[in-house]
């Protein structure tokens, strides 16, 4: 379980340091320090398994019967990516603390940071493929509400919508490729996966799955033609852009690349398609970089760059090109997240980013300077830094690769002009901004910033000379285990050392740094060329152009079907369910009559069905006075309660009544505040929904026939057998209710109590207008409360809560139950304040109907809770006879602590709705006396 | 018997389309109530018609389906709890726009014509 805990101590997290932020800044960067190192601690004894040379899977089951587990594996990879997840992490929650300002909520910040960290590793840390592709969403979707964290700022919504768009899409291709790849494999998991490495490429599915898995990954490592969302994602916050979008989350991409390694790479599909891609990415990222005037802007082109950089090692697909590839994605996390936080505290200390406007910092923040030059001169790749290593290594391969091919000479020239490019934009980010004259017009006098904010800049800088002084001592080990893991196969030869002697790699490294430099002596002449002619040239034009286009086309077809008018759809609802239920008709040989005996029909039940069926038809008729309606509505359902008596439903019949009298003093009291008359209709509509009630009543007629004349089996027997014996009760209904069903029944209370309290929030501070006189211009009896209703009511309650009682004792053994005994309790007392008025009732009855609902839902989910304790399922029930004086045999069931549960859900939201409204009517009496 | 009560289904039925399809809010909310009583009457109905023979525990008794009963007893209560929602929401909505029509938008006092 260790792993599984690992990911979701982070998602936990962000419920703690959310809370957490209360308690002040700095203990909520605290709290965030320390889940991050409880993960980290959770993690590092494990990390001795990768280096030992296992791999380690941990599976757990979660949808058994679909095949899919929660899976989790740690291997070389997965533990060099947990390590930078969590490590640059923890420096990024100590930079940010000093980034925030004071109007920034920390709160909301760290956990959006908590779930981004732990659905990343929850990637990294993934067996199974579709649970990858569960934690990949989740950053995709993280990454948006960090993006947007200054949600007032324009271009941080439109950069987080745009972000979520490209990375969303990407992430649907990549669940078709999941797909597609567990189709070919038969199963999900990575173990398997990539052990069929062979089995995939000769699949004729493998062009289909290796583009659609592609297209996942070249949209978040933010690759050429999906590059552009990632310099809009720059509107986030640094300490975002430091670590989702140079640190990790753009690196998910090419963990995908080099976790697929082996089961993908190989073929020349994959050659071509890869490291095309990473080619043109590398050098429109690197061109482009140069241009930007925006710090932030020439760093997020820097970071598509190396992105392409290393996308184009995997692709060369030799051995030593993805060892290359690992490395280089250890060293540009390293030297591209200090550089972004140096590129944030220029932002922070001087109050902007713009290079035309930044000179000369060398005199107002020398240290900074210093920590930035060494972090920009790995970016370069300059001898000494890490930055250095990986990039020879990849001149090395670029010539390797090359050499023998007709044309082989483009390769290295193209890889050798997009080093070029990186050492001049390097040069330009140092020089513009600490050297070349005097800041113009800064906002702020720029100073170096607090001690501890430049401590995370600091660790980096020191690991970057590291590595790349001494690489055989420090990472040496790590990129073996993590490279292993990637190839699945023993290592190709390779020595990691700063010399390597005159070779064509230092001379390609040699050229760059000379042809950087030569660029950025030229800059001001290619700045104006670029200014004519390429600066409106951006991927983003195209984009807005395709999300223009896809919000016209849907809102024209919505409009085509919905006009705003909700009665017409519900008539084409109504419309398309009749057509759906009447086409299987015509040319179905099935008679409409069955062949089951029917009962005989006899006077009584004609009578009332008669009577049901005028009230119904009188009701529609007088609908437009509603009050009248009212009445004649009431018939109806008191028939349908005599219907349940006749056929064997005393439960209906009680529940159906008793509702009756609650519904009707419910639309009494709403009807007050609603128009007396409905106005006339349309005469075309009339008849149009009277046809349409015509074909809906015939239909459900004709079908409740054919229902009826057929002979059925039943499930019955089961609940009838085991309801004495199971359940400890003889009203089977009632058992299926508490027992049998409880589960569907703790739905419908909860149902039912949000319901209320929807109501209660809805009535909240509303304020009504209601008309002083009647329909027919009567003045309303000023007589509010009738002496004779109170004394009567009131001699009444005791009887009728007994009642109640009663109907709730016996309801497990004959009808009756929680339910009834709840809507009687509620009528009672409704009849009360009928009588007697809010206020008196206020007075007598003390509390509020809330915490009664809240304690029966919690009744009723302890009782289920309580079978736990005695190690059975939930809601299990039990039961057991006590004999006692006066009540003789009484039989105890838990069941029947849940139907207490019910009964205090249905008391408080039948009270909580009626009461509320009625409270309307007090205010307006109050407000404004009758004359 | 059987015919008689489908005929009541019917009847509900088409008297809760009419209403529902109203332009005002209480007609809808009688129209669902009516509803309510064609759905409840068919769904008890599917466990057949029988007399005397309630599903509580007897010596020798027989029993009707107590199935359908179980699931129609709360339909009736949930759809008193919607009625209200439904009748609250209209209350609401004429405080916020001024009329009582279903479409929601501000149209004169008296409604569409």
């Amino acid at each position: 379980m260790t792993l599984f805990f690992a990911v979701l101590i982070p998602f936990v997290g962000a419920a703690l340091v959310a809370l957490a932020s209360r308690l002040g800044r700095s203990q909520s960067a605290w709290a965030t320090g320390a889940v991050t190192l409880a993960s980290l601690a959770l993690l590092a004894p494990l990390f001795a398994v990768p280096f030992d040379g296992d791999t380690l899977v941990q599976q757990h089951d979660w949808l058994p019967a679909l095949g899919l587990n929660l899976a989790f594996r740690l291997d070389g990879l997965a533990m060099l990516f947990a390590g930078l997840i969590l490590g640059i992490g923890l420096l990024i929650v100590l930079y940010a603390r000093y980034y925030l300002s004071e109007r920034d909520s920390m709160g909301r910040f760290y956990s959006y940071l908590m779930l981004f960290m732990g659905s990343m590793l929850g990637i990294v840390l993934s067996e199974n493929l579709i649970q990858l592709l569960i934690f990949w969403e989740l950053t995709s979707l993280s990454s948006f509400l960090l993006i947007s964290y200054w949600q007032h700022r324009e271009e941080a919504r439109q950069g987080a919508r745009m972000a979520l768009a490209v990375t969303g899409m990407g992430g649907f291709a990549l669940l078709g490729g999941f797909l597609l790849l567990g189709h070919i494999v038969g199963s999900y998991e990575l173990s398997v996966v990539l052990a069929s490495g062979d089995l995939i490429r000769a699949h004729p599915l493998y062009v289909p799955t290796l583009v659609l898995v592609l297209l996942g990954v070249f949209t978040k490592s933010a690759q050429f033609p999906f590059h552009f969302w990632l310099p809009h994602a720059m509107a986030a916050p640094t300490p975002v852009s430091a670590y989702l979008h140079s640190a990790t989350m753009v690196k998910a991409g090419v963990f995908l690349l080099a976790r697929l390694y082996p089961a993908l790479s190989g073929t020349s599909e994959w050659f071509w398609l890869v490291s095309g891609t990473g080619l043109a990415t590398l050098l429109i990222g690197a061109f482009v970089a140069l241009f930007k005037h925006d710090l932030k802007g020439l760093l997020a082109y820097s970071t598509i760059s190396h992105l392409g950089l290393i996308t184009l090692l995997f692709g060369l697909s030799t051995p030593l090109a993805a060892v290359a590839g690992v490395f280089h994605i250890i060293n540009h996390a390293t030297f591209k997240a200090s550089l972004f936080m140096a590129a944030g505290i220029i932002d922070h200390e001087a109050g902007t980013r713009d290079m035309r406007r930044l000179n000369g910092l060398w005199k107002f923040m020398p240290y900074t300077a210093t920590l930035a030059m060494v972090a920009a001169a790995a970016m370069a790749g300059v001898p000494l830094m890490n930055g250095f290593l990986s990039k020879e290594m990849f001149f090395a391969e670029a010539m390797q690769i090359s050499a023998g091919h007709v044309g082989g000479w483009l390769l290295p020239a193209l890889v050798t002009l997009a080093g070029a490019f990186a050492v001049a934009y390097s040069i330009r980010f140092i020089h513009d901004v600490f050297f070349n004259g005097e800041p113009i017009n800064l906002p702020k006098t720029p100073h170096e910033p607090p001690r501890w904010m430049k401590v995370p800049v600091e660790i980096l800088v020191v690991l970057c000379l590291m590595v790349g002084i001494a690489p055989a001592l420090t990472v040496a080990p790590l990129l073996a285990v993590a490279a292993s893991a990637t190839l699945q196969a023993p290592l190709p030869a390779y020595h990691l050392a700063l010399w390597h002697g005159f070779n064509p790699a230092l001379a390609m490294s040699l050229t760059a740094m000379a042809g950087g430099i030569a660029i950025y002596l030229l800059r001001r002449p290619l700045f104006a060329l670029h200014a004519r002619r390429l600066d409106r040239l951006d991927a983003r034009v195209v984009y807005n152009f395709l999300l223009d286009a896809l919000f016209a086309l849907s809102s024209r077809i919505t409009r085509l079907i919905d006009t705003g008018s909700l009665q017409r759809q519900v008539f084409l609802l109504l419309l398309a369910a009749l057509v759906l239920g009447f086409s299987p008709w015509p040319g179905s040989a099935t008679p409409l009559t069955g062949m089951r005996a029917g009962l005989p029909l006899d006077a009584v039940s004609l009578l009332a069905g008669a009577a049901l069926i005028v009230a119904a038809l009188t009701t529609v008729w007088l609908q437009r006075q509603r009050f009248l309606a009212l009445i004649t509505i009431g018939v109806v359902g008191l028939v349908v309660s005599l219907t349940f008596v006749k056929f064997s439903a005393p439960d209906l019949a009680l529940t159906q009544l008793s509702v009756e009298i609650v519904t009707i003093i419910l639309l009494l009291l709403a009807l007050y505040f609603l128009p007396q008359q409905t106005a006339r209709e349309r005469d075309w509509r009339i008849w149009r929904d009277g046809v349409t009630a015509l074909l809906a009543g015939s239909a459900a007629a004709l079908l409740a026939w054919a229902v009826l004349s057929r002979p059925y089996d039943t499930i019955a027997g089961y609940f009838i057998e085991h309801s004495l014996p199971g359940g400890g009760g003889r009203n089977v209904v009632n058992v299926i209710l508490v027992d049998f069903r409880g589960y569907d029944t703790l739905g419908e209370i909860t149902v039912l109590a949000l319901a209320a309290l929807g109501i209660h929030a809805l009535l909240e501070n509303l304020r009504l207008d209601a008309p002083d006189r009647d329909a027919a211009g009567r003045a309303w009896n000023r007589d509010l409360y009738p002496l004779i209703m109170a004394t009567l009511t009131q001699l009444l309650l005791p009887l009728a809560l007994l009642v109640a009682v009663f109907i709730l004792l016996r309801g497990h053994n004959q009808p009756g139950g929680g339910f009834i005994a709840g809507l009687v309790t509620a009528v009672a007392l409704i009849v009360q304040y009928l009588a007697r008025g809010n206020a008196w009732m206020h007075a007598r009855l003390a509390g509020a109907p809330q915490p009664v609902i809240a304690a029966g839902l919690a009744l009723a989910t302890l009782t289920g809770l309580a079978s736990w304790a005695f190690g059975h399922p939930f809601l299990t029930s039990t039961f057991g006879h006590l004999h006692g004086p006066l009540v003789g045999d009484f039989e105890l069931a838990s069941a029947m602590a849940f139907d207490l549960g019910v009964f205090l859900v249905v008391v408080g939201v039948t009270l909580l709705i009626l009461v509320q409204i009625g409270a309307l009517h007090d205010s307006r009496i109050n407000r404004k006396p009758v004359p | 018997m059987e015919a008689l009560i489908a005929l009541i289904i019917g009847v509900l039925t088409a008297c809760g389309v009419f209403l529902a399809l109203r332009g005002q809010t209480f007609p809808v909310v009688l129209g669902l109530t009516f509803m309510s009583y064609a759905v409840n009457l068919f769904l008890f109905a599917m466990g057949r018609l029988a007399i005397g023979v309630p599903p509580v525990i007897a010596d020798g008794a027989r029993y009707t389906d107590p199935l359908p009963q179980a699931l129609v007893l709360t339909a009736i209560v949930i759809s008193f709890g919607m009625t209200a929602f439904v009748i609250v929401l209209a209350l609401k909505a004429r405080a916020e726009l001024g009329n009582d029509h279903v479409d929601g938008t501000h149209y004169d006092e008296d409604g569409p014509r």
